[in-house]
């Protein structure tokens, strides 16, 4: 009979371990199931870690105390900053990391780590009694009890593979499918859906012409995710481009029958900005070719990840297909693409701790909740493991803002609007990104991390420094003066700089972007030296402090919204004037504020006001001696 | 589907009318209907949206109230978006009350000013400019101002702000590709000057309906048309020959006037608050030197200043004063007593208002006056300035909007055209979407995304 769990965490992946190591770091007895111990980790897909917007939650994740970032970092075999030529707020590191690499780094951590059992196991079932999560059930029977259960299932939830009219039940290709468990939440009645998604083939590398193609080198000096990150590999590994032909489109065009997308078999929706290679064509005809990238999947293998070759066409068209492609023409396919459909919960079912509205102390993460990509996935897992914890230990829930981090965004993102496409982060969802930058993630989010017990004192005590030490700048910077003298004027022409025409701060200075904050050691000779941190921050404080401080603003509107509750239980039924729909929408939502409820899809001002009058008239009634 | 209690009145202005409407709004009135109306014929008289011919009863007594034609509207299609009872019934204010007496007795409650509307507006069936516009049809002092306000019911306004917003929509979508999808998947920049293009195009059409606000006010709250001369230059006589009656003191003594008397009236279907002011002379006394400054402040805040020159005396100094303090201001310059022997000579005029058309006119004997008016209402069509746009600007509210939405355009376009990362537009923009949205109280959603994946092609 194994011990009582705290929290039990179904599905070792990108979330199921960052909610384990979570809630066993802050004192849980956790218990991590996974189908199979080797695949802990694994990096179903792509080889890479971060992106755009992703980027961001990766840095937020490791802010948080996560461990996403930390592993990336060790294992990573390429490194670029995307958008460099762009502002601080929308740059984003992607790594690629050796796969395997990846995998027993990150599960090494977790054997590890202290309070946390690692488990090869298929959960069958959930334990619920009046309401409430109990433990789970394995497929042999055997009950786990516990006081709280992160559902993590990936693709698993009822998986079913498609490579042309092929089709069989899998969670990834050659890993069972978790079938009952979806049953078992079907019939704990949560609202369901299918979504589709899909991974390219791999390709064998020593049947690459690469001499053909245009190389793309890891970055020179990259920055790394984790503020504990010292030191990185030295291995790198090259990218490779090339694109499809006419012939693969003429291909995709005449045997287009064949693809379970277009012969209708393929019922799960997928997402418009990761379309497969059947979607481009038919879709996008007007284009005469798509990119295809060619990525390493680690140091010690042969495999090669063909991104934008993306199908579930039978595997001889499949060879076709890739062998039209430049530099392919000889290339042979280790492993097939193949499209993957599964189950998800509608995430409207959840609170904004990721706990299910139906089935007290249980929790769901990545994308079970309709979501794609590692690092989403892991935000998630981080999030709903914290939470978990909290409820078992009794102490009030982690949430945060959307003002205050890509994860806020995201979590709320899910829960207020629900999915009808597998939902991926792009800077474009957070209305205040200027401030929910990579370059701050921690200084927004290690405090929390700290106060959680997930961030060790001594990195939190060291980052307290450094915000002091970007403080002082700042007010050393502002108290400075320089004035449109011959002298002052002379050191800016040297630095190729116009000059300045009537009194100035030091900091104002800092404002031009051919001023750097070493060059304003020229005024101010005892302006100190700085590590490259602080003298970032310094800079992107003064150069956009307009837009950061207009954003500020919009923040301060914003949570005038979000303070502005509704009580809990309301009842919409009673509120005349609702639209049908929006009554099922609000009662399936259940917003906690006017903000909230301003952010569901095609949300009135004419509801909002319903609500508003009849909240005042309640509470008019409450006040007036009874009628 | 809604448990609001039922609301009742008149609908139609007070007044003896060839017919004339008692409303009733909410869950109770097809009951209402049921109860008071007796069909002539036997067929389901409550059908929706149909009219039917029969009889008003009292429900006590039963005494038939009057002949009427009953429709019944069901929710949602009503104005208010609730089962709505219409009852028309021969005009005349008794025959009325008594068909709402009737009405009120069988379950309704007298409704509260403008609760149709706020009605409407909670039901979703107005959105916030149209609810506006009802408000403003209530209160349309003109014919222009009644025509502004359907129009805005109908959606004029919503419609041309709905064209902004997906024009800028458009403009942020392509700065968000840049954003998100120009790194991993080959979308490529749009080409600066092509942006700033269309930016600048929407920002001259929001400029162009905010400058549309000056007719739009006028037409709902008047313009204001200051009459200024010096004492004695029968100002007075002319704001009572324009307003065709005997409303200020005249006297054939100088500085009669010392308050400015305000009056409205109508030019060709524009209101016009005409201000008749104190005369300009130099002031005897304090409170003749106050009522001086008055007039300029008047002039200060006025549509059209009508400056009154007395064609029976010479040019004096006062008449150079007066010219000057309203030398940029929207002027027409009359020339009073055109019935007594002229004295002024043309060629004694300053500059500012020697090139103008002076217009000879007669406050005694109406001579010249349509002239004037004409010339008046030209000069209301100065000060509405060209509005180009469909629709028109008549709350404040909304002209702030805009003005706002146009400083964020602006602020977009310049860190576009300063090389600024384009994430810094990018909020310009959304600023200027959220400040078009305080309009007509929409906010930015999916649109944007929806936008990026049906332009470009995405994805691994």
């Amino acid at each position: 009979m194994p011990r009582e769990h705290d929290v039990i965490v179904v599905g070792g992946g990108h979330a199921g371990c960052e909610a384990a190591l979570a809630a066993a770091r802050m004192g849980c007895a956790t218990l991590l199931f996974n189908i199979n111990l080797d695949s802990v980790a694994l990096m179903s897909c792509n080889p890479a870690i971060g992106g755009l917007a992703k980027g961001q939650l990766v840095r937020e994740i490791d802010a948080l105390g996560g461990e996403m970032g930390k592993i990336a970092d060790r294992t990573a075999v390429h490194f670029r900053l995307l958008n460099s030529s762009k502002g601080p707020a929308v740059q984003s590191s992607r790594v690629q990391c050796d796969k395997q690499l990846y995998r027993l780094a990150m599960k090494a951590v977790v054997e590890r780590q202290r309070g946390l059992d690692l488990r090869q196991g298929l959960v069958e079932r959930l334990a619920v009694e009046s309401g409430r999560v109990t433990g789970v059930v394995d497929s042999t029977g055997f009950f786990y009890p516990a006081r709280a259960v992160v559902v993590t299932t990936g693709t698993f939830l009822n998986g079913l593979i498609h490579i042309g009219t092929f089709r069989t039940p899998a969670g990834r290709a050659g890993e069972i499918a978790s079938v009952g468990l979806a049953e078992s939440l079907r019939g704990l009645g949560f609202v369901m859906g299918r979504m589709k998604t899909g991974t390219p083939p791999r390709l064998k590398a020593s049947t690459i012409d690469f001499g053909r193609l245009e190389r793309q080198d890891s970055d020179p000096a990259p920055r790394p995710f984790s503020y504990t990150t010292t030191t990185l590999r030295e291995e790198r590994l090259p990218s490779y481009f090339s694109h499809t032909t006419e012939e693969t489109h003429r291909l995709m065009r005449d045997n287009i029958g064949l693809s379970p997308l277009y012969s209708g078999v393929i019922t799960g929706v997928s997402a418009r900005y990761c379309p497969s290679l059947e979607d481009k064509v038919m879709r996008f005809s007007g284009r005469g070719r798509h990119p295809v990238t060619l990525e390493f999947e680690g140091l010690d293998t042969e495999e090669i990840y063909a991104k934008g070759l993306g199908n579930s066409l039978p595997l001889e068209l499949q060879e076709h297909i890739v062998r039209s492609v430049p530099g392919l023409e000889t290339a042979e396919i280790m492993r097939p693409a193949y499209a993957i459909e599964y189950d998800y919960v509608q995430p409207t079912e959840l609170r904004q701790t990721l706990e299910t509205k139906r089935v007290a102390g249980l929790f769901l993460a990545g994308q079970i909740n309709g979501t794609s990509g590692y690092e989403e996935a892991a935000g998630q897992g981080l999030w709903a493991g914290i939470n978990a914890a909290l409820l078992v230990q009794g102490r009030p829930p982690f949430l945060l803002e959307r003002s205050e981090a890509y994860m806020a965004v995201m979590v709320d993102d899910l829960v207020t609007r629900g999915v009808d496409e597998p939902y991926r982060m792009f800077t474009s969802r957070a209305e205040y990104r200027l401030l929910l930058r990579e370059d701050n993630a921690a200084i927004r989010l290690m405090g929390k991390g700290h106060a959680l017990g997930l961030v060790p004192d001594a990195h939190y005590r060291e980052l307290r420094a450094r915000v002091s030490r970007i403080e002082e700048g700042i007010r050393r910077l502002s108290a400075k003066t320089v004035y449109p003298s011959a002298e002052t004027n002379r050191i800016l022409e040297t630095r190729g700089s116009l000059p300045v025409r009537k009194p100035l701060s030091l900091f104002q200075l800092l404002k031009r972007p051919d001023m750097g904050y070493e060059d304003l050691a020229a005024f101010d000779a005892g302006l100190p030296a700085v590590e490259e941190a602080v003298r970032k921050q310094i800079e992107i404080e003064a150069r956009y402090e307009e837009y950061i401080r207009r954003q500020k603003e919009a923040v301060e509107r914003f949570r005038e919204a979000e303070r502005k509750k509704i009580p809990v239980g309301i009842d919409y039924a009673a509120i005349p004037g609702l639209s049908n729909e929006l009554r099922i929408k609000l009662d399936a939502v259940r917003p906690s504020s006017f903000g909230q409820a301003q952010r569901i899809p095609g949300m009135t001002q004419a509801a909002l006001a319903a609500i508003l009058v009849y909240l005042k008239k309640k509470e008019m009634n409450a006040a007036a001696p009874g009628t | 589907m809604t448990q609001a209690d039922t609301i009742a009145a008149i609908a139609t202005p007070p007044g003896t009318g060839g017919i004339g409407i008692v409303r009733a709004s909410g869950p109770g009135a097809e009951r209402i209907g049921r109860a008071l109306f007796r069909p002539s014929k036997t067929s389901n008289p409550l059908l929706s949206h149909r009219l039917s011919h029969g009889k008003i009863v009292c429900p006590t007594t039963g005494r038939i109230l009057d002949e009427v034609l009953l429709v019944f509207m069901r929710a949602p299609r009503s104005f208010t978006g609730e089962d709505t009872l219409e009852i028309h019934c021969h005009g005349g204010p008794l025959i009325l009350e008594e068909v709402l007496t009737a009405v009120l007795r069988a379950g309704a409650r007298p409704a509260e000013p403008g609760e149709f509307t706020r009605r409407a507006f909670l039901n979703g069936r107005l959105d916030l400019a149209q609810a506006e516009a009802v408000q403003e049809m209530i209160t349309a002092r003109s014919q222009r101002g009644l025509d502004l306000a359907l129009g805005h019911l109908r959606g004029d306004l919503s419609r041309s702000i709905g064209e902004l917003r997906a024009a800028l929509l458009d403009v942020l979508a392509l700065l968000e590709a840049e954003i998100d999808f120009q790194e991993e998947d080959g979308v490529e920049a749009s080409p600066r000057d092509a942006l700033l293009d269309r930016l600048r195009d929407i920002a001259a059409r929001i400029g162009g309906l905010t400058a549309s606000y000056g007719e739009g006010r006028m037409a709902r709250e008047g313009a204001r048309v200051v009459i200024t001369g010096k004492a004695n230059a029968g100002k007075s006589s002319l704001f009572n020959r324009l307003l065709g009656e005997d409303r200020a003191i005249v006297t054939p003594h100088a500085g009669t006037t010392r308050d400015f008397i305000e009056e409205g009236a109508s030019i060709r279907g524009v209101p016009v608050r005409y201000v008749d002011t104190a005369g300009i002379r130099a002031a005897r006394d304090p409170a003749e030197r106050e009522g001086i400054d008055r007039v300029w402040r008047q002039a200060a805040a006025a549509d059209v200043v009508v400056i009154l020159l007395d064609g029976s005396v010479p040019f004096t100094t006062e008449d150079r004063d007066i010219v000057a303090a309203n030398r940029d201001r929207n002027v027409v310059v009359a020339m009073n007593k055109s019935d007594l022997p002229a004295v002024l000579r043309e060629d004694s005029l300053p500059g500012e208002i020697t090139g103008r058309e002076i217009l000879r006119v007669s406050a005694r004997t109406g001579e010249g006056i349509p002239a004037l008016r004409d010339a008046v209402f030209a000069a209301l069509g100065r000060a509405a300035g060209a509005s180009r746009s469909e629709a028109v600007l008549t709350n404040l509210r909304h002209k702030v909007a805009l003005e706002r939405s146009c400083a964020s355009l602006r602020a977009a376009e310049q860190g576009l055209s300063g090389g600024l990362s384009p994430e810094f537009a990018a909020f310009d923009l959304r600023e200027a979407l959220g400040a078009l949205g305080e309009v007509t109280g929409q906010t930015i959603g999916e649109e944007v995304l929806d936008r990026i994946f049906s332009t470009f092609c995405i994805g691994k």
